[in-house]
C-alpha cells in the first residue's frame, strides 16, 4: 500500500467507506434500526444522519422482514439501500425477504431490474454478549444463488470492501466481524481497495496454510506467529469473499504448501469451511500431503458468553489442527 | 365477513344504482365515466373470463403446470385497475390476471409463468409498470412500500400536481393478512406515511381455510389499527371498486398517506388448479356468491341503460377471439434455452455460474451434435 494512511478502527473505517459512498452517489441511503441519532448500536453509522438528513439514514421500525422488504422496493426504484440489521441472530426474521425474494429478484426479471441492496451483518463472538447476539450465520445465505457474502477483517479492507459492496448491482451480505470493531489498523485513504472478491495472502509461508475470515483471520495470524517461534512456516489467506470463493490463490497456496486447514467461528457441519476443502480436494488432490482439516465451532448453539473461549476456535486450536496436518 | 351498513356498493346484485347513503361520497367518480369506459369495463370483465376459462382448460390438457383462476373477482380487479393513472405503480399478487391486462401486461406472459417457461420475465417499465407476480404470500406488500417510499424520497408525490403525483396499489387476499410481512408493510406505511393503496381482495378462502380462521375482526377495521383508513366495499360492484379506489389514491397521491380498500369478493373457482374446494366449501354457499356475479350484474346496469344486443354479442365475439389467439400462442411456446438457467442469477459476472455454464455446455456437446 502506498499513498495516504490513517490509523483508525474498523468501525470507523467502515463509517468513513458509508460516508465516501454517500457523498459519491445521492442514491445510497442507510436504514435500519437505531441507525440515526445513536449512529448504531455499535456506531458505525455515527454523524451520518446529521450530516445526510434523515431521508438518507432512517431509523426504521423494528422489524427486520420490514427493513429488507422495503429496501427492495426502494432497490426497484433506483435507490442503493444499506440496510443494517442489528445482531447476527437477529437476521432470521429477515431470512425469508433475503432468500425467497432479494436474491431471485434480478433472476425473476431476467435482468431488468438489478437488486444492489447491501445488508450489513455484525456478526461473531469475543464480545461476551447475550443469547443471538453472537452468531456466525453465512452459511445459511451462502446456500442461496444470487446472493454475494463478503466479511472484512481490517479497517483497510472494512474502509474500501462497503464502497465496493455499495457499488455492486448484487445484493451484497456484508458480514462484520464485531469483534473487530474497535481495533485500529492503517487505511489507506487515496489508494485501491482489493477486488471485493478476491482472496489475499496475507502472510507468506511453506509448510501449511491456513484460511479463514473476518476475526478469525486475525487468530491465524496470532497461530502463525506462535508456530514461526517453533520454526514452522506457516501461509495465511484471508478469504475475504465468502460467496464467491476466489479458489486460485487458495489452490496456489495449497499446491506450494501441500496442506490446508480451514477456520471458522460458526459450527462446522455444512459450513463455508467444508465447502472449501471438497473444491480444493477436486482442484489440488495430487498437492495435498494431508486431508484438508476444519476447525470450527461446535455443532452446538452458541454457549453462554462465559463459555465462550471455549466454544470458539483460538490459535491454540488451530496449531492443534496444523501439528495434525504436518503429521501425515 | 358480510356486508355491513358501511360496506360501499353502488350496483346491487341485480345492477341498480344506488345515490343514497355511503354511496353518495362516490358518485361524482362514476358520474365522470363515459358511456366508451362503462363498456370498457364489461369487454375486460367478459375477456378475462374467457381468457381464464381458456387457461384453465389449458392445465388440463396439461399445457401448464398450474393455473390460478379468477373467475369472480373480475369485477374488484377491472374497477380498481381503471382507478390508477398512467405513472401509478401496481405490485400484485398472482391473481391479478385482469390487473396486468389492463396496466398493458401481454397475457401470454402469465401462461408463459404458470407453463413453466419463466419465472415471470416481463419488465415492469415496458407494462404499465405492472410488476411481477410473488408467490410468497405478502411479501410483496413490503416491496410495494418500499417503492412508496421511494416515491415519496423523490418527491414525487403531494405535490399538488394530481397529473404528475405517484401513488403504489398493492393487491393481496385475506389469507395473506395473516403473514408477518402484511402487518410490516402496514408498520412502515403509515410510519412514513408512503403514497399508497392497499388493495385486498378478500375472497373468503386461502385454499381451504376460511377467512373466520385468519381474522376474528372484519379485515378492513385491521389497518385502522396501524393507523391506515380504510374502506370496505363489495368487490363484486365493479363501479364501487373504481371510485373508492379512486378516491383513496387522489388521497395517496395528495400526500394524505396509506388508505386501505377491502374488496369483498369470491373466489368461485378454485384456488388453483391443484385444489377441490368441493371437499371444504358448500354448494349453497358457492351459489349464494354466483348470484352476485359481477359480470350479469353489471351487464344488467348497462342493459338499463339501453346498451344494445350488439355489443354484448361482440364483446363474447371478441372474448373468444382473444381466447383462440392465446391458445395458439400457448402451443407455440417453445421450451426455454438452458441459458436462462444461468444468465441472470446475477447482474455482474460470477466466477460459478460461468464455470457451470460452460460446464454444462460441454457436457450437452459431449454427446454428439450440441445442446
Amino acid at each position: 500500500m502506498s499513498g495516504q494512511f490513517e490509523e483508525m478502527p474498523l468501525a470507523k473505517a467502515l463509517n468513513a467507506g458509508l460516508r465516501k459512498a454517500m457523498e459519491d452517489d445521492k442514491k445510497v441511503i442507510l436504514m435500519g434500526e437505531d441507525i440515526g441519532p445513536l449512529g448504531g448500536v455499535f456506531r458505525v453509522t455515527e454523524h451520518l444522519q446529521r450530516d445526510f438528513g434523515k431521508q438518507r439514514v432512517m431509523d426504521t421500525p423494528l422489524a427486520e422482514s420490514g427493513i429488507i422488504g422495503t429496501a427492495i422496493g426502494l432497490a426497484m426504484r433506483g435507490y442503493r439501500p444499506v440496510c443494517e440489521i442489528q445482531f447476527d441472530g437477529f437476521i432470521f426474521p429477515g431470512f425469508d425477504q433475503i432468500t425467497t425474494q432479494l436474491a431471485k429478484m434480478t433472476n425473476r426479471h431476467e435482468g431488468q431490474v438489478r437488486m444492489p441492496v447491501v445488508i450489513r451483518v455484525p456478526y461473531g463472538g469475543h464480545i461476551g454478549a447475550v443469547e443471538h447476539h453472537q452468531e456466525s450465520p453465512e452459511a445459511y445465505f451462502a446456500h442461496t444463488p444470487g446472493l454475494r457474502l463478503v466479511s472484512p477483517s481490517t479497517p483497510h479492507d472494512a474502509y474500501w470492501m462497503i464502497q465496493e459492496a455499495v457499488a455492486s448491482n448484487d445484493p451484497v451480505m456484508f458480514f462484520e466481524p464485531k469483534s473487530r470493531y474497535w481495533h485500529k489498523g492503517p487505511v489507506d485513504l487515496s489508494g485501491n481497495g482489493a477486488e471485493l472478491h478476491a482472496t489475499k495472502v496475507v502472510r507468506t509461508g511453506d509448510d501449511v496454510t491456513v484460511l479463514g475470515h473476518g476475526a478469525m483471520v486475525n487468530v491465524l495470524m496470532q497461530a502463525a506467529e506462535i508456530a514461526a517461534g517453533e520454526g514452522r512456516s506457516v501461509e495465511v489467506i484471508d478469504l475475504r469473499s465468502l460467496s464467491p470463493v476466489d479458489y486460485d490463490p487458495i489452490v496456489e497456496s495449497v499446491r506450494k504448501t501441500g496442506r490446508l486447514v480451514i477456520a471458522s467461528e460458526a459450527p462446522g457441519f455444512v459450513g463455508i469451511p467444508s465447502e472449501i476443502a471438497a473444491t480444493v480436494t477436486e482442484r489440488a488432490f495430487y498437492s495435498l500431503e494431508a486431508p484438508v482439516l476444519r476447525v470450527s465451532s461446535f455443532d452446538a448453539p452458541f454457549p453462554p458468553a462465559k463459555l465462550e473461549t471455549t466454544y470458539l476456535p483460538d490459535a491454540d486450536r488451530v496449531l492443534e489442527a496444523v501439528d495434525r496436518a504436518l503429521a501425515y | 365477513m358480510t356486508d355491513s351498513p358501511t360496506t360501499v356498493q353502488l350496483l346491487d346484485a341485480n345492477g341498480v344504482l344506488s345515490t343514497e347513503g355511503v354511496a353518495a361520497d362516490y358518485l361524482k367518480y362514476v358520474d365522470a365515466l363515459s358511456d366508451d369506459q362503462l363498456r370498457t369495463f364489461h369487454r375486460d370483465m367478459v375477456v378475462v373470463r374467457r381468457f381464464d376459462r381458456e387457461a384453465t382448460n389449458l392445465q388440463k390438457q396439461g399445457e401448464m403446470g398450474l393455473w390460478v383462476p379468477s373467475v369472480g373477482q373480475e369485477a374488484a380487479q377491472v374497477g380498481s385497475a381503471y382507478a390508477t393513472r398512467a405513472q401509478d405503480h401496481i405490485f400484485p399478487a398472482y391473481r391479478e390476471h385482469a390487473v396486468g391486462m389492463i396496466r398493458g401486461l401481454d397475457l401470454i406472459h402469465i401462461i408463459e409463468l404458470l407453463r413453466g417457461n419463466t419465472h415471470g420475465g416481463w419488465n415492469p417499465a415496458e407494462t404499465g409498470n405492472f410488476h411481477l407476480y410473488t408467490l410468497v404470500i405478502g411479501s410483496h406488500t413490503l416491496h410495494a412500500t418500499g417503492y412508496a417510499m421511494g416515491i415519496q424520497l423523490d418527491g414525487r408525490a403531494g405535490t399538488g400536481n394530481p397529473s404528475s403525483d405517484e401513488a403504489v396499489v398493492v393487491y393481496f387476499g385475506d389469507g395473506a393478512t395473516s403473514q408477518g410481512d402484511v402487518s410490516e408493510a402496514f408498520v412502515f406505511a403509515a410510519s412514513y406515511q408512503t403514497p399508497q393503496v392497499f388493495f385486498l381482495q378478500n375472497n373468503h378462502w386461502a385454499i381451504s381455510v376460511p377467512v373466520e380462521v385468519q381474522s376474528r375482526t372484519p379485515l378492513y377495521l385491521r389497518s385502522e389499527g396501524f393507523g391506515i383508513p380504510s374502506v370496505q366495499i363489495d368487490g363484486n360492484d365493479v363501479l364501487a371498486s373504481f371510485a373508492v379506489t379512486a378516491k383513496l389514491l387522489d388521497d395517496a397521491r395528495a400526500g394524505r398517506g396509506p388508505q386501505l380498500v377491502e374488496a369483498l369478493t369470491y373466489r368461485i373457482g378454485a384456488h388453483t388448479s391443484s385444489d377441490d374446494p368441493t371437499k371444504y366449501r358448500s354448494d349453497e354457499e358457492l351459489q349464494s356468491w354466483v348470484a352476485r356475479d359481477p359480470i350479469a350484474r353489471f351487464e344488467a346496469y348497462l342493459r338499463s341503460r339501453g346498451e344494445s344486443q350488439q355489443f354484448f354479442d361482440d364483446v363474447a365475439t371478441e372474448a373468444e377471439d382473444f381466447a383462440a389467439d392465446i391458445r395458439r400462442r400457448t402451443l407455440e411456446l417453445a421450451k426455454p434455452s438452458t441459458d436462462k438457467i444461468f444468465d441472470h442469477v446475477y447482474s455482474e459476472e460470477h466466477p460459478v455460474i460461468t464455470e457451470q455454464k460452460r460446464w454444462l455446455a460441454d457436457y450437452e456437446a459431449s454427446f454428439g451434435g450440441g445442446a
